[in-house]
């Protein structure tokens, strides 16, 4: 072998066992079966059109590259002087148009089944918010307790800024999955509090925007129990990146003894609001709370982004009137990106967090706010 | 006395003026191309901090709002100040003399669309200096994220887009009225070059939904500052309507960035394959169906909004039938080259790469028009993949085509072919390993529009943004190209290109500073 073309083979080689010491996963090709039949159809229309095109493309390029390689001057070819034919171009005319009419059929079939919402055995309503989602299960029972609960990004600030090193579902990882049962008609509604965004999770070939003022519809039965993975699609702000969507497909008992834990954790909570706190453990929950709800527009050490996201660092509403920042917090600020989180936080959640910001970055108010009183304000609104 | 009257029509102004004032068409086309590079150049350069800060999960470089105002202001300035002005400038030089026309119709109108463009983007680029930061809703700006949820910046992005709106509704009624009233004697329209043609159907196109958009930033600003609930769910608005109305803009103007390409192409092919145009009526009557369509796909971006199934079953067979004349088209461009004489000189390297990556690009675009299957597509890195695939190996690689094609025209002398290789071949292979990639990290399931992403992703993003700096430090060789060019090389013949046909080509090189005063003969002009 001569030494150059050793060179260039030590380098493939070399080139190549670097990438395949990358994980195995990130060399993924090609769309997802997924685990329902919807996706698993909506698969093989993609390798179906995919196919076609390839079988377009070697035809139309291979004769290009033919004319390329043998109708070249240097060659000494002489060009003809045909240039039109009406059979020709009807032919290639009809055929495209059979093709496509080939790929419209199971096309139709498979849309037409992703749009059968009818018949569901679960209700979930689910809303977007910037940046998280609320999966709220609509009452089988007129006596059951709401569940509804928000699902929120666990990936750490310090991981996303390379402080710490990155998990294995890094910034595909949420506090609170979607839980659903496998074998069972789940039927999705999909609204929005705030800006457009869309709910997808490529395993169940299930993509809808979440749209404010609307309600739309989708539906999966999901057929092998496990954790499926999705992110929000539809640029949404800030933090559109993330705002990841986990959802555990369980066996129906084990789902059945998991909606019980939630019905019994929803009474507490509502008990919850009348408990008492130490300025030590409010801190401690208002800084989690913060950090995981509020940071990403008025960032960790309160100095926001002005003018979009005010510091709270010496605001003066965070170090003027209690009453008036609870209601901000509870209420939002209409016209602006401040949500309203009265009903995205629980009580004690939000008197934590009004604790922390009003004693925090620099604020000395020294106040300590109890459950009861943010609960009474918003039973007071309502 | 007689000697400078002469002076004063026959020959340009001096220094500065002559740009400010000057109402020549060949001055006007310069200006354009020249200000299309620029924002080529600048579009470009935010190309590189979005591959630079996906180059490793993680943020490195720039915090998720810059990141979000660089995809927006890369969009807008791509799409409204490279490659729209880079086509209005090639119509401003090419179409007077394909035609046999003195210059264009409207000359002064001519000069203040061109005038009123650097005006508009450099208050559009200025956002990026303000308090609130640039615009970051992405380049769709879809309500309520651009009207409640917007920066301040939001009104001066809307001033923007009306001037462009506005300078483009004139170029365009420009160009037909040239195209329509100073063809000379024997230029049928069915012996107008194909340029001529795709550009004139361009323009219809252009005034038809340019005032659609200028309606929908309308309503996006009556929204912010006037109390109107056109898109705000709250007040009994309709948030998809914003889509609807945009995309009935929206596709269109995809069209408008690819007909005029198509010309090019058609022009470039036959002159290189030392052959007729095959099928040039087929190619007129697929143009003007691929225009129509375009007017009744606009949904086709809009699958997952939850439309009625109808909507989607319309919308999805519509799209698919523009696979048929885009279709004829390539067809069309192969037959050409088949039993061709063939040279390939930069523009025909252009060309072919043309055919063969746009005709990708449609492939992806294919498949994406199939509804169920763009559920998974849809909003994803496939998606970038294939609408990259359609304008910078598609439309881009069109105008560089033409720019190579035509520069010894324009300059007088030949450009330096070498130069004019390397470039053609890096930005070919450069521009396949930042777009291939993408369509397999959009098929595992990554979302466009994301600063950051999961660790299953990173592999074929750092290949990507290694793809993106070699193709974007390849354009500087097109720089270094034309400036050479400019100022000189071999001198250029009138013919410049032994297979070339059309009007243009019967002129000096470079071209006087006003050409056909008097019409052509009528038997120079041939079938096409």
């Amino acid at each position: 072998m001569l030494p150059k073309a050793k060179l260039w083979l030590g380098l493939v080689v070399a080139a190549l066992t670097m990438l395949s010491t990358n994980l195995q996963a990130a060399w993924d090709l090609n769309m997802t079966q997924g685990v329902t039949q919807i996706s698993r159809e909506t698969y093989d229309i993609h390798m179906t059109i995919l196919w076609w095109c390839v079988a377009i493309g070697v035809v139309v390029f291979g004769v290009m590259l033919w004319s390329i390689i043998n109708h070249r001057k240097s060659k000494g070819a002489v060009s003809a002087t045909f240039h039109e034919s009406v059979k020709v171009e009807i032919v290639w005319t009809v055929i495209p148009f059979i093709i496509l009419i080939l790929m419209a059929i199971p096309a139709t079939d498979v849309l037409t089944k992703a749009y059968d919402t009818t018949e569901s055995e679960l209700d979930i309503k689910i809303t977007g918010y910037q940046w998280r989602w609320e999966y709220t299960y609509l009452r089988q029972n007129a006596d059951d307790e709401e569940v509804s609960f928000y699902s929120i990004m666990s990936t750490s600030r310090e991981e996303i800024s390379n402080e710490l090193p990155k998990e294995e579902h890094y910034l595909l990882d949420v506090d609170k999955p979607l839980v659903i049962p496998v074998n069972k008609k789940v039927r999705f509604l999909i609204t929005s509090n705030d800006v457009i965004h869309a709910w997808w999770v490529p395993d169940f070939a299930v993509k809808k925007d979440a749209i404010p003022g609307f309600i739309n519809e989708s539906w999966t039965i999901v057929e092998e129990p496990g954790v499926y993975r999705g992110q929000c699609a539809e640029l949404c702000g800030i933090d559109h990146g993330f705002m990841p969507i986990v959802v555990h497909a369980l066996e129906q008992d084990e789902y059945d003894a998991w909606y019980a834990e939630q019905q019994e954790n929803a009474r507490m909570t509502r008990e919850m609001a009348n408990t008492v706190v130490t300025m030590s453990e409010s801190l401690e929950q208002g800084e989690e709370v913060y950090n995981r709800t509020c940071a990403g527009c008025h960032q960790v050490n309160g100095q926001g982004l002005p003018p979009t996201f005010p510091a709270l660092a010496d605001n003066a509403v965070v170090t003027g009137d209690l009453l008036e920042n609870i209601d901000v917090l509870i209420n939002g600020r209409p016209g602006t990106p401040m949500a309203a989180f009265g009903r995205q936080l629980t009580p004690v959640e939000l008197a934590a967090v009004t604790t922390y910001i009003r004693n925090s970055f620099g604020n000395t108010t020294g106040d300590l706010v109890q459950p009861a009183e943010v609960n009474s304000i918003i039973q007071a609104a309502q | 006395m007689s000697a400078a009257h002469d002076d004063h029509h026959h020959g340009p102004a001096k220094g500065l003026r002559r740009w400010l004032f000057t109402t020549n068409h060949k001055d006007i086309g310069t200006l354009y191309l020249w200000f299309s590079f620029a924002m080529f150049l600048l579009g470009g350069s935010f190309a590189m901090v979005i591959r630079a800060e996906l180059f490793q999960p993680g943020l490195q470089l720039v915090d998720p709002n810059f990141f979000n105002q660089m995809t927006t202001m890369h969009g807008l300035v791509m799409v409204f100040g490279a490659v729209m002005p880079a086509f209005v400038g090639l119509a401003n030089w090419m179409l007077p003399m394909m035609i046999g026309a003195p210059d264009m119709a409207l000359p002064r109108m001519n000069n203040w669309s061109f005038w009123i463009l650097p005006f508009a983007f450099a208050m559009l680029a200025s956002t990026l200096l303000m308090e609130s930061g640039a615009p970051n809703f992405g380049w769709t700006f879809y309500a309520p994220l651009s009207t409640t949820y917007a920066p301040d910046s939001v009104t001066f992005f809307i001033f923007a887009v009306h001037i462009m709106g506005a300078s483009s509704i004139m170029g365009s009624i420009n160009i037909i009225a040239t195209i329509l009233n100073l063809r000379a004697p024997g230029m049928t329209l069915m012996k107008m070059p194909l340029f001529v043609w795709t550009w004139l159907i361009t323009a219809y196109l252009l005034i038809a939904v340019m005032p659609v958009l200028a309606g929908v930033v309308t309503m996006m600003l009556f929204d912010i500052h006037f109390g109107t609930s056109f898109f705000n769910a709250a007040g009994g608005g309709d948030p998809v309507l914003f889509q609807h109305v945009f995309w009935f803009f929206g596709h269109p103007e995809v069209y408008i960035m690819i007909l005029p390409a198509f010309g090019v192409v058609s022009a470039i092919i036959p002159t290189f394959a030392r052959k007729r145009l095959f099928g040039y009526d087929s190619m007129v009557y697929a143009t003007a169906s691929i225009a129509f369509l375009s007017f009744i796909v606009w949904a086709h971006h809009m699958f997952t909004v939850g439309m009625p199934i109808a909507g989607e079953l319309f919308f999805m067979y519509a799209t698919m039938l523009i696979a048929v004349p885009t279709g004829v088209k390539v067809f069309n461009w192969v037959a050409t080259m088949f039993r061709g004489s063939m040279t390939f000189e930069t523009p025909m390297l252009f060309a072919i790469a043309f055919v063969v990556l746009f005709t990708m690009g449609g492939f992806t675009g294919l498949m994406l028009a199939v509804t169920p299957a763009d559920f998974q597509y849809h909003d994803t890195y496939f998606v970038v993949a294939h609408f990259h695939y359609v304008l910078v190996p598609g439309a881009v690689f069109s105008i560089m085509a033409a720019c190579y094609y035509w520069l010894p025209k324009w300059t007088g002398y030949m450009y330096d072919e070498r130069l004019g290789k390397l470039h053609f071949w890096l930005s070919f292979i450069g521009v396949n390993i930042l777009f291939f990639p993408q369509h397999f990290l959009g098929l595992a399931g990554m979302p466009r529009r994301i600063p950051d992403y999961a660790l299953q992703f990173a592999d074929f993003n750092w290949i990507s943004s290694i793809g993106g700096f070699l193709f974007g430090a390849s354009q500087l060789i097109l720089l270094v190209v034309v400036i050479k060019c400019i100022k000189g090389g071999k001198k250029a013949t009138a013919q410049v290109w032994e297979g070339a046909q059309g009007l243009e080509w019967t002129v000096d090189s470079p071209a006087p500073y006003h050409t056909f005063t008097t019409p052509p003969d009528p038997k120079l002009i041939h079938d096409q």
